[in-house]
């Protein structure tokens, strides 16, 4: 389909759904309109709570947390996956005896570990670094290890046979093959990086979008909450965008999925 | 073992063994614990710049005696000398053109050629240098900044083979190598590795389960049986002229003849291997 015509077909989308919001929750039929606006507010409102917050500036600093904490819990747990994936992956001994505690620490719904985050480390931003890098560190953990571990034999006796000596092997051929695989998990991991942020916020602290959410959430203010959703909707958009931008340069050498089906 | 010395003046550099398989026997451990054999008493004495192929039916276990003389499978029993020396590991004086895909697909078709040479502790500079004149040789000069998937199948045998051959080794396997191409390309292929050959003569052991491009490639065809258990039941010298055309060489009478003396004894095998297989 046409670029042109697929980016007009979503905007219709979006469209659609704000005209029928809008007329659902402010046209009165019979004395009021069919969905009550105090529990589903009006596109209107929204709109102008969320111009009222970039044109006086007050979210600015709740997105800079919010982006701090996800940016630092994507690093940390990407840095800690890959080390522990590499290592788990090249000594079979190690990953056997810790596969049952690796299995019981990713099955943990990470929202328990909130409190005993906040407790440890704080209402500050590192109790939600922590809760992000427990949610990154496993997509990154398995999918390295995955990576070390399905290296085409062929392509490793090519290497072999080529005198690669083990650290060569490492930087050539295991190493490259374990990124690939950590950068075609990028879009879970930063969304999860996010997540962990928002999540974490949400659960108590003095700033970002989970705490702004929050906060219009106990005071009523629905048009506050959906300001909040659509702040961080676009926001995750627009890192996604990056992602996939960032993904493009970095995996030049993939075959398109495309490529692979007839 | 006390050598004759009626070395033939014409061929000076058949006098010392490249490889020598002496009595080699491969088994594995199957899944169920049970030992299978898949090679049994080989033994072949290929000679430095001797290009000898190996025919057999599907799954005899060519490839397997190639590994055994890449030092990739020890055998069970039997010796592997590289040269005149015992083999222990890999064998590091040979090249190994595998049958599917071994090119870094991380790598462009130049650092793939590159790596070659750098492994052995050659400045990237001067690699990638050299890399760029091999792959001029095998006709891709123009193709060094693509990666393996935007390549053909051809093509990237083409960067398997400079890979390979920039490292000069003194000894080439090659397992199928041209198995996965299309006739046609099977048969431009065939005349480069001719042609690369011929200017640096290498002992070859090249795989191949089609006799037709056996004959028309190499200086002896050695056969072996169907497997389980495969031993080589024939060892046939190929006296056509050199240099050779691989689409013209198979319309001389000399390799007509040549080729149906070998496909009969070849033939039972053929049979016995399917029957065996179930293919």
């Amino acid at each position: 389909m046409p670029r042109l015509k697929l980016t007009a077909l979503q905007l219709l989308v979006a469209l659609v759904t704000i005209v029928l919001w809008h007329l659902l929750t402010t046209i009165p039929v019979g004395g009021k309109p069919l969905v009550p606006p105090f529990f589903f507010s009006t596109p209107g409102d929204v709109a102008a709570r969320v111009y009222k917050w970039f044109y006086e500036g007050t979210i600015w600093r709740h997105l800079w947390i919010t982006l701090t904490e996800a940016t630092l819990a994507f690093i940390i747990g990407s840095a800690g996956g890959v080390l522990v994936g590499f290592w788990f992956a090249r000594q079979p001994l190690v990953a056997d005896v810790f596969d049952p505690y690796v299995k019981m620490a990713n099955a943990l719904p990470r929202i328990v570990l909130a409190p005993i985050f906040t407790l440890w480390f704080g209402l500050g931003i590192l109790s939600k670094v922590a809760l992000g890098v427990t949610l990154v560190f496993f997509i990154v953990f398995f999918n390295v290890y995955q990576g070390v571990k399905e290296v085409s034999p062929t392509v490793l006796a090519n290497a072999r046979m080529l005198g690669m000596s083990e650290r060569q092997l490492m930087r050539h051929v295991y190493w490259p093959s374990a990124l690939s695989w950590m950068f075609s998990s990028l879009h879970t991991s930063v969304g999860f990086a996010v997540v962990g942020a928002v999540v974490g916020e949400y659960l108590g602290s003095a700033a970002g979008l989970g705490y702004l959410i929050l906060q219009a959430e106990g005071t009523f203010d629905i048009a506050g909450v959906f300001a909040g959703m659509f702040v961080l909707a676009v926001f995750v958009i627009v890192i996604d965008i990056l992602v996939t931008m960032v993904e493009r340069r970095l995996l030049v050498w993939r075959p398109l999925a495309a490529d692979a089906r007839p | 073992m006390s050598h004759v010395a009626t070395v033939s003046t014409e061929q000076p550099s058949v006098s010392a063994s490249a490889v020598t398989l002496a009595d080699v026997t491969v088994a594995f451990r199957l899944a169920d614990r049970s030992l299978f054999t898949a090679v049994q008493h080989a033994s072949l004495d290929i000679a430095a710049g001797e290009f000898v192929a190996i025919v057999g039916p599907t799954g005899c276990g060519k490839s397997t005696l190639l590994n055994v003389a890449a030092g990739l499978i020890a055998p069970a029993a039997g010796t592997v000398a590289i040269g005149g020396h015992r083999l222990d590991g890999l064998n590091r004086q040979a090249g190994y053109l595998f049958q599917s895909d071994a090119l870094f697909p991380w790598k462009t078709a130049l650092d793939n050629v590159a790596i070659g040479l750098e492994v052995g502790g050659v400045s990237s500079e001067e690699a990638r240098g050299r890399a760029a004149q091999w792959l001029a040789r095998v006709g891709l000069g123009s193709f060094g900044g693509r990666y393996p998937h935007m390549l053909s199948g051809g093509q990237r045998k083409r960067v398997g083979l400079a890979q390979v051959l920039i490292r000069d080794p003194q000894i080439l396997l090659m397992d199928e190598p041209f198995g996965p191409l299309d006739a046609q390309t099977r048969q431009i292929m065939g005349n480069l590795l001719l042609d690369l050959w011929s200017a640096a003569r290498k002992a070859v052991i090249f795989i191949t389960h089609d006799l037709e491009e056996a004959i028309a490639l190499s200086d002896r065809v050695v056969i072996m049986s169907a497997g389980p258990a495969a031993r080589i039941i024939g060892d046939w010298k190929v006296p056509l002229p050199r240099p050779r055309d691989i689409a013209e060489i198979k319309l001389e009478r000399g390799f007509h003849e040549l080729h149906r003396e070998i496909w009969q004894s070849l033939k039972a095998e053929v049979i016995k291997g399917y029957e065996q297989t179930g293919g």
